[in-house]
């Protein structure tokens, strides 16, 4: 996904000058390779037209391109220096969930767990409806509801801004599923997807997709195994997103973030004022999710 | 006891002891898998029975502070069973959300890497410190009987002897009495000490919801005493039921006294409950408008109303207030309507455990995506059921084995107490070598022909 979307809206051939915004445009339409390319450039330059406009040395119009080099940058300085944060623009997301389901692949969650759920908004009435769709993710709050509970403090905020849960710690109390304004942690029940089918009896839900449960997980750094019949973490534990912390310190983007089909969704360094997502918070448009709350989410969105 | 109730007990208790071998089996084996509830209502039917019970203890332990601290002399004969259930009461609550942690073995990692900052973390060392207090108490209120019947030999001699640690009873009457005099100062200290740990813990049950500020219902300056006076209710309606069911010696008339006396007691309490409760509920529906309506109508009139509405003010607060209203002179009205109040207890438990959690905090959300987890509906699983049955098992057994096996029943007021043991020591002695069942038996059988109450309950040491 990240290769076809770092082919969307990249001019070919600078000739070694400036591409004018119109030309920019006429060839982002030419590559586009289907709807949601079109959506993203256009909405690129209709209301972010910063993003294509930068005359550096990053492809203009490729928000993918960018935010790698920005994670680069991050990358590059200590930890609490950075500032990870989310933009997600409302008016890109096309309801796909790919975010969603590459979340589950990403992380293999079990049955019962999921980070990144869509809510599916419904407004107005026929014949003026419209529907928009929130991706939901941890919003990595500031000042997150949900570490201070934890009685063992095996969940905290880390100095780069990303909550942390510590699996090996975790007492599988649910409390911090309880603080949650955002209904954004889940438990781990210990539950398989292919429990209680024969060996082989369904030929898509057999032995094959029974491997892929089973399938180790990388979250936080660590290799997590889940085997049926053991209770092992991350089996009863808490477990949120945690901004696939496992790919960024692999040098990649959060799957969510790679596989958004419309680029509704950015992710960087909020702390370098050069970054792509440092720019979008700066939007009118920019809002965050029950902040009347005081938790000051990590995830802003474009409404 | 009256033979009928003693053989209705043991039919119950074999029933849920079959349910809870099943529920314990299923949750060694499958875990959690059978239980109903998930990620967005993550606290369920587990979580209810333990404040339920911790509300039972926390009553009795306050009671009981009355008889130690205060010197409420009506409730002098109770101090030793209020201990002791609170004592068991506290053991089935820490059962059962032990049964309801993802890793049950973790548990003990909330005293080795505690996180202050947690309500969690602070009631589970106010419960450790709250459970050496009651041991201790239970220790110093009954070391002169232990240390008795480990002297007076027996198959149960080295158990008397273990439990009471090796203490030896003074012969010399002048002895003895310093020894209780010492007793009963330990007693008013620890007992004084207890209380504000009781409220601490209780109230800070109250206050592990109330600090969640992402639900409002929750959320409220009112809950911890809400969960206090919900524990004085509860745990003094059980007490009511015991001494209603077993009699706490002495003879009719003193019995009789005693139970007006807590019948009056959890009337009160009710009453002032009841108020509280009123407050709660008018509050944010009154002008129908807030973001706490819905979910009180839900609670009032939507499928589950009949918890609320049969359960706890029908069978917990009207039924229990006639009762106790007209038959305070009846043992059976009295003992009736402090079991309905104690049960039913868990019925308010259940109110403020689960509908809170049925909420979406963003709307659409139970649509986003399906899984059995991720719904905003609960209602418990006969699993759940299945091991509160054993909860409920294990504490009857151990609450039997304590009636058995110490001499519960037989408490005197403190102060009374040390001026008399002295003068009947021999009869102490002797009364004491005999098995703790007879006696309890006998004190709990006392009728208006049996004036006069055993000498072992006239003689007890405090």
């Amino acid at each position: 996904m990240e290769q076809a979307g770092a082919s969307l809206g990249k001019p070919r051939d600078t000739k070694g000058g400036r591409a004018t915004r119109r030309e920019l445009f006429a060839r982002a339409l030419a590559a586009a390779g289907g709807l949601s390319a079109l959506a993203l450039t256009r909405e690129g330059l209709a209301k972010e037209p910063a993003i294509l406009d930068r005359p550096d040395d990053w492809a203009p119009g490729n928000a993918l391109e960018r935010m790698r080099r920005d994670l680069e940058r991050a990358l590059a300085k200590p930890m609490e220096k950075r500032k990870w944060v989310m933009v997600i623009d409302l008016e890109k997301c096309i309801g796909c969930k790919a975010c969603t389901v590459s979340c589950v692949a990403e992380n293999n969650l079990p049955p019962g767990v999921v980070y990144r759920p869509v809510v599916e908004e419904e407004r107005g009435e026929f014949p003026h409806v419209r529907k928009r769709f929130i991706p939901r993710p941890c919003m990595h709050c500031d000042n997150p509801p949900c570490t201070p509970v934890c009685p063992v403090g095996a969940t905290w905020k880390r100095p780069d801004g990303i909550v942390a849960v510590d699996y090996d710690a975790c007492i599988g109390c649910r409390y911090c599923l309880s603080a949650c304004p955002y209904n954004a942690r889940t438990a781990d029940f210990g539950e398989f997807y292919t429990e209680g089918l024969a060996e082989g009896s369904e030929a898509f839900a057999g032995p094959r997709a029974s491997g892929y449960e089973t399938r180790p997980s990388f979250e936080y750094g660590k290799e997590w195994r889940r085997t049926p019949g053991s209770h092992a973490s991350p089996m009863g534990n808490a477990r949120k997103c945690q901004f696939c912390l496992h790919r960024i310190e692999n040098h990649l983007l959060p799957a969510c973030v790679t596989t958004c089909l419309g680029g509704a969704t950015y992710f960087g360094d909020f702390n370098d004022p050069e970054s792509l997502v440092h720019e979008l918070v700066g939007s009118s448009r920019m809002m965050r999710l029950k902040e009347e709350l005081g938790t000051e989410p990590s995830v802003f969105y474009l409404a | 006891m009256n033979k009928g109730v003693k053989t209705c007990l043991w039919a119950a208790w074999i029933v849920l002891a079959a349910v809870a071998a099943y529920g314990l089996g299923e949750r060694a084996v499958a875990g959690k898998e059978l239980a109903n509830y998930g990620s967005y209502v993550p606290w369920g039917l587990w979580v209810s029975t333990y404040i339920y019970f911790i509300g039972l203890s926390a009553g009795a332990f306050l009671l009981s502070s009355m008889v130690y601290v205060f010197g409420v002399k009506s409730l002098a004969r109770v101090g030793r069973l209020a201990l002791f259930t609170a004592a068991v009461t506290l053991g089935m609550a820490l059962f059962s959300i032990w049964m309801d942690l993802g890793h049950m073995w973790r548990a003990y990692e909330v005293l080795t890497r505690p996180n202050f900052h947690s309500m969690m973390a602070w009631m589970v060392w106010l419960y450790t410190g709250y459970f050496l207090l009651i041991l201790a108490e239970l220790w110093f209120e009954l070391r002169c009987d232990l240390a008795t019947r480990a002297a007076a030999g027996g198959a149960l001699a080295p158990l008397y002897r273990l439990l009471s640690l090796g203490w030896t009873c003074p012969t010399d009457a002048a002895e003895l009495q310093a020894c209780h005099q010492q007793s009963l100062r330990v007693l008013r200290r620890l007992g004084a000490l207890g209380i504000p740990l009781a409220i601490a813990f209780h109230g800070g049950v109250g206050a592990l919801f109330a600090t969640l500020s992402a639900r409002p219902y929750w959320h409220s300056g009112l809950f911890p005493i809400l969960f206090l006076t919900g524990a004085l209710v509860s745990g003094g309606a059980l007490l009511l039921c015991l001494v209603s069911l077993l009699g706490a010696g002495g003879s009719e008339r003193e019995q009789k006294e005693l139970r007006v006396f807590l019948a009056r007691l959890v009337l009160v309490l009710l009453v002032f409950d009841v108020i509280l409760e009123w407050a709660e509920v008018s509050i944010p529906l009154w002008y129908g408008v807030g973001s706490e309506v819905g979910l009180w109508k839900e609670i009032l009139f939507g499928h589950y109303g009949y918890v609320f509405w049969v359960f706890h003010l029908g069978l917990g607060v009207v039924v229990p207030l006639a009762l106790l209203l007209k038959g305070q002179a009846s043992r059976f009205a009295t003992g009736l309507a402090g079991l309905l109040v104690a049960t039913t207890f868990l019925a308010v438990r259940l109110n403020i455990v689960i509908p809170p959690q049925t909420e979406p905090h963003l709307r659409g959300l139970a649509e986003a995506y399906s899984d059995a987890r991720l719904r905003f509906e609960y209602v418990p699983s006969l699993f759940e059921w299945a091991v509160v049955a054993a909860v409920v098992a294990a504490g009857m057994a151990v609450f039997w084995l304590g009636l058995r096996l110490l001499p519960l029943l037989n408490g005197e007021g403190p102060e009374e107490d040390a001026a008399q043991t002295v003068s009947s020591e021999p009869v102490a002695v002797a009364a004491s070598s005999e098995s703790a069942g007879d006696a309890a038996e006998r004190e709990g059988s006392a009728e208006p022909s049996d004036p006069d109450a055993p000498p072992a309950i006239q003689a007890s040491p405090a």
